[in-house]
């Protein structure tokens, strides 16, 4: 706020700056490299009195052992099925009806609009009996596409994007359309590429968001093969208590965690901007 | 794959390119019969389009989330088992029933304190993280990443690791506590402490998002209005407080009604840390909502207890822009 002014004087510079950011910074990586060493730390290094902060090798026993225990390899290729599978079809879905809500002529198009901004609004516990047990009912119990289908709909997507489409000139579409394209030719060559950055962004969060999904998979599924990575890990929660399995669950906590924060370290850019986009227009 | 029905047909009106409007208006004005009257005639091929784009996600809306609204205030007048086929409908019952038994009030404290120490210390800390990154420092935009990054971290996992810096005899925390001659606090067993511990990893989890939302709008703070309140004589406390502050109240608004609903609706941190326990100490109505459906199987009283949750969300929200909003200073 006062930077300029500030920068003069070293000492408020660190104190009221480089110290809380540094302090800050220091709180959110160190629970997370306090997870990632005890991976390494065998059970003796893990109840070891006075505390041991740092491993003596760098053994994957762990990982080994969080995999033997419960299926990992199985939650993790679940996880990338339900996740690929998921944020595909809904950001198809949110493209199309963003598309539609906005370039294709219908009746009553804002009311088909706020009906899809008050779904926005509506809690996601309301649905979960009904959920239930339409989706137990059709016999989704255990299977991957339970677990994806209900989630499909997108309100929150479809948002985002045609707010984005309003803002295009429409010159650009109206060029498209004297040509003789089509709605399907002026979506897919003139509008997406021109939104690129905002599908981009929509497709981040659908991706983080079905990997970190957690009630709805541990309510569909009960068998360990069929369940995502968040499920499987409380799973082995369940079966390995006591203090000295610390070092298997770190394990399982960093095959949930870690992939997240490699996609987020490299695109943090657009999952920043898209997870906040709400605040700057509203 | 939605390709069929914008090549399939000709034009309705036999007009020059797909959709031309003023060759369709035209047209139709001189026909016989008024095509103002049949938009669907005239618009067919629009129509179509439209649905084919629209109606599945649409559909799906109306499946998966306007349609459970309507059952579960069905769901909830009954006396009904999870996953049995027979249901005695009760009337009110299961809302006399949740508004009689004394443990009631114990949830509703217990969401109430969890709701107001997340909120405000999100807030709080969001506000002070944001001022501090708002200055020229190196490394402010690494900074700003790594505080964001939990938020977009699984809960569980997050929940996990957390768990294990708690332990009270093993953890990282109960280590540092050593050092400085405490002793820690029975996390697990202790229903007070099991309630802070939870609502610590919900503040940490969620602190980057208020904190970046403050950022970007204290970047947009006029500058030449604190410049001439600093000519004027005015500390840089003064003007925080008088200037900068006033100025990001619709943030402050913004981010009050979006994080009291998240708070509200909160749910793997409290699972996988302490599954509503020890002895109902976290359990919220959300929480609440979950056990009784599927951990106690009693589904119509967990209906009537999630129209409940509904019921204070709405108020909530509903409320805060009643009273807050009037309050708020739009620039």
């Amino acid at each position: 706020m006062t930077g300029q002014r500030t920068s003069s004087r070293p000492v408020t510079t660190v104190l009221g700056g480089y110290l809380p950011m540094l302090g800050a910074t220091a709180v959110i990586v160190l629970p997370l490299a306090w997870m990632l060493l005890a991976t390494f730390k065998n059970s003796g290094e893990i109840v070891s009195l006075p505390i041991q902060w740092l491993p003596t090798s760098l053994s994957p026993d762990n990982y080994v052992t969080a995999s033997e225990k419960a299926p990992f390899g199985r939650f993790f290729v679940n996880s990338v099925v339900v996740t690929a599978v998921g944020a595909s079809i809904k950001l198809v879905l949110a493209v199309l009806t963003a598309y539609a809500l906005v370039f294709v002529r219908f009746p009553a198009k804002k009311a088909i609009f706020a009906l899809v901004l008050v779904a926005l609004m509506v809690p996601p516990h309301m649905s979960l009996v009904p959920n239930y047990t339409l989706v137990a009912g059709m016999g989704g119990r255990n299977t991957l596409w339970g677990i994806v289908l209900p989630g499909l709909g997108t309100a929150f997507g479809t948002f985002l994007l045609r707010q984005q489409f309003l803002t295009l000139p429409a010159s650009i579409v109206e060029a498209a359309e004297i040509d003789g394209a089509s709605h399907w030719r002026r979506l897919v060559s003139v509008v997406a590429p021109v939104s690129a950055p905002t599908i981009a962004t929509v497709a981040l969060i659908s991706i983080v968001n079905e990997w970190n999904e957690y009630l709805w998979p541990l309510i569909i599924t009960d068998d360990p093969r069929l369940m995502t990575l968040p499920v499987g890990l409380t799973l082995l929660q369940n079966i390995e208590p006591g203090a000295t399995s610390w070092g298997v669950l770190m394990a399982g906590a960093a095959f949930v965690i870690l992939p997240v924060l490699v996609v987020f370290a490299a695109l943090q850019r657009y999952i920043v901007a898209g997870l906040t986009q709400g605040a700057v227009t509203g | 794959m939605t390709l069929a029905p914008v090549t399939a047909r000709a034009t309705t009106t036999g007009a020059g390119p797909d959709g031309a409007p003023p060759a369709g208006t035209t047209d139709g004005a001189t026909k016989p019969r008024p095509a103002a009257r049949r938009p669907w005639r005239r618009h067919r091929r629009e129509y179509l389009v439209f649905l084919a784009f629209a109606l599945p996600n649409l559909a799906l809306i109306a499946v998966f989330t306007y349609r459970p609204l309507v059952l579960n205030l069905y769901y909830s007048t009954l006396q009904w088992n999870l996953g049995s086929r027979t249901a005695t409908v009760v009337g009110l019952d299961n809302y006399v029933r949740w508004f009689t038994d004394p443990r009631s009030l114990e949830v509703l404290r217990v969401t109430a304190v969890f709701t107001v120490a997340t909120v405000g210390a999100t807030l709080l800390l969001g506000l002070l993280l944001a001022t501090v990154l708002d200055r020229r420092l190196h490394g402010r935009t690494v900074a700003r990443s790594v505080i964001f990054a939990p938020y977009v971290l699984s809960g569980v996992g997050v929940g996990m690791v957390w768990l294990f810096i708690f332990d009270p005899t093993y953890g990282a925390l109960a280590a540092l506590l050593r050092t400085w001659g405490a002793s820690s606090p029975q996390w697990y067993l202790d229903r007070d402490w099991a309630l802070v511990m939870v609502i610590v990893v919900y503040v940490w989890k969620n602190l980057g998002y208020a904190a970046v939302i403050y950022l970007a709008a204290l970047q947009s703070v006029p500058r030449d209005v604190l410049d001439a309140a600093s000519l004027d004589g005015a500390g840089p406390l003064r003007r925080f407080w008088r200037i900068t502050v006033p100025l990001l109240s619709p943030t402050t608004f913004f981010l009050l009604v979006t994080t009291v609903l998240s708070s509200l609706q909160s749910f793997d941190l409290i699972h996988v840390m302490t599954a509503g326990g020890p002895l109902d100490g976290t359990t919220t109505l959300m929480y609440q909502v979950y056990v009784e459906a599927f951990v106690t199987g009693r589904a119509g009283y967990s209906s009537a207890i999630s129209m409940i949750l509904f019921a204070v969300l709405l108020v909530m929200t509903l409320g805060q822009l009643r009273f807050l909003e009037k309050k708020v200073h739009y620039a």
